[in-house]
């Protein structure tokens, strides 16, 4: 299915964007000595358009993604390319990734696919796939080595054989706290695609990974969690520049672990608690990451955003774009090996808002 | 004939009381009722997380659950507080009405409404063992 934008419809809203003159776009430090492989990408992610009935949906959820997209039209320097991180439906039906896919279809820019659980589990991405086409692939740009994963299916039993319904199986999916959910994974067919997929990739070029969930085990309770993230780990540990970049957490988070860097996107839907503040879970969440600011649900928008990712020396610097707050920007640092805050690292530079409990 | 009236009136409290099964010993009970007690508190917390994921509560199918798995970051034992957004100390289930015609886009509830009783019991029992702090931001 091929959706066109409406010329009219874009310009009115990037007129409205371009007057309200928040943007908060910034120019690109250059690092590589051949700039020709200098690039920027956007990341939209988790927009968790809602169907009501007929032709309504949840509109707080539309305006998040008509929001991004918007915004990410008006980048400069322009992004290669878009990613969308998963979860662009709510149940995965029909009409909330049509409804999806038509918002989606005003980028300007070549746009790769990443699927959610929210995209999945009602007919196992059958839809989604005829939309935006394979669960997982990979390709080659500007001398850094892309690949996606999908990496929020679980076990034959609990997918096939538990529920009656796929309605039903998509709802005890859909429900992050929900204790009938089950842990998310790649699985052994997909690691041994990405295996092979590694194998003609030299160790000093650049990879990244795009998957839904968190390739690290933060909190299983609310699938913060991949059940084989040490063996795609291992995958990776061979490359001198690897980073994940993943959805799900609707929050801040970077982590390093060995060479493998980790940022989390945020969601334009609405921003999840830190498993810190539930108060009767155990969870690691990464002690590098500085918290995005707690949410004031008064401003619909708030604590919700969409990325655009520098990645001039092979390594990623992800801005946040925040719809109500204070942009951030969390950039590898190659002095201490790891992903940096570049305001707020520093303990002493912190501000309230970034407390949670 | 007064004192008549007065034995047939204590005869009908201590039937009544025996018909709802008080003592008339008030400080003495059995560890039967104390678990009998705490499963009454904990239907209502479970009918509480029944309507923490329910898609009727409001009029969009949004439901509390998915801003806040397991009622996190809502922070009942900060409450009463000063929610500065209304300009005023306020008690939990105001910001609970709040939610609810906000992101849930329904009426509000009676703040002695059964379901409103139910929803502040799951989030206090999602978050027991924290210590009280009113007025905390």
């Amino acid at each position: 299915m091929k959706i066109k934008p409406n010329r009219r419809e874009f310009l009115k809203g990037a007129g409205a964007i371009a007057a309200a003159s928040t943007l908060p776009l910034s120019t690109v430090e250059i690092a590589f000595a051949d700039s020709k492989k200098n690039f920027t990408f956007g990341y939209i992610s988790d927009s968790h358009i809602q169907h009501i009935k007929g032709n309504q949906f949840v509109n707080n959820w539309d305006r998040g993604l008509i929001r991004s997209v918007a915004e990410a039209n008006l980048m400069q320097p322009k992004p290669d390319f878009v990613v969308f991180g998963g979860d662009l439906a709510q149940l995965g039906t029909k009409p909330e990734l049509d409804h999806g896919a038509e918002m989606l279809a005003k980028l300007n820019y070549k746009t790769y696919h990443v699927l959610g659980e929210h995209d999945y589990y009602l007919d196992l991405g059958e839809y989604w796939s005829e939309l935006f086409g394979d669960h997982y692939y990979s390709w080659d740009h500007k001398g850094v080595h892309f690949i996606v994963l999908n990496s929020i299916i679980t076990f034959k039993e609990w997918t096939f054989d538990r529920w009656p319904t796929p309605e039903q199986r998509m709802l005890e999916m859909a429900g992050l706290d929900n204790p009938n959910g089950s842990p998310f994974m790649v699985g052994d067919a997909q690691r041994a695609w990405l295996a092979k997929d590694l194998e003609k990739v030299s160790k000093d070029t650049p990879v990244v990974v795009f998957s839904h969930s968190p390739i690290q085990k933060l909190y299983k309770g609310w699938n913060f969690w991949t059940d084989d993230a040490e063996q795609i780990q291992a995958l990776l540990a061979p490359f001198a520049d690897a980073t994940v970049i993943y959805g799900h957490v609707h929050q801040i988070q970077y982590n390093q672990i060995g060479n493998i860097s980790f940022h989390a996107v945020m969601a334009t839907a609405w921003p999840w608690p830190y498993p810190s503040t539930y108060a009767q879970a155990e969870h690691t969440m990464p002690k590098l990451t500085v918290p995005m600011n707690r949410a004031d649900p008064f401003f619909e928008r708030d604590a919700t955003g969409w990325q655009f990712i520098d990645m001039s020396n092979g390594r990623v610097s992800m801005s946040y774009n925040l719809a109500n707050n204070t942009n951030r920007t969390v950039a590898y640092d190659p002095a201490s090996g790891k992903p940096v805050d570049t305001q707020f690292q520093d303990v002493g530079n912190r501000v309230p808002p970034q407390i949670h409990y | 004939m007064r004192r008549k009236y007065v034995w047939i009136s204590l005869a009908v409290v201590a039937a009544a009381l025996a018909v709802v099964g008080v003592s008339l010993q008030a400080d003495e009970f059995t560890d039967t009722d104390v678990e009998r007690w705490q499963g009454e508190y904990m239907s209502v917390v479970d009918d509480g997380r029944a309507l923490w994921g329910s898609p009727d509560l409001g009029t969009n199918g949004v439901a509390c659950g998915q801003c806040h798995p397991n009622g996190a970051n809502t922070h009942p034992e900060t409450y009463p507080k000063f929610q500065q957004q209304l300009g005023r100390v306020i008690a939990l289930r105001e910001m609970i009405n709040w939610c609810l015609m906000n992101p849930l886009e329904g009426e509000v509830l009676e703040l002695d409404d059964p379901r409103m009783i139910a929803l502040e019991a799951y989030i206090s029992y999602e978050r027991r063992g924290v210590a009280l702090d009113p007025g905390k931001h």
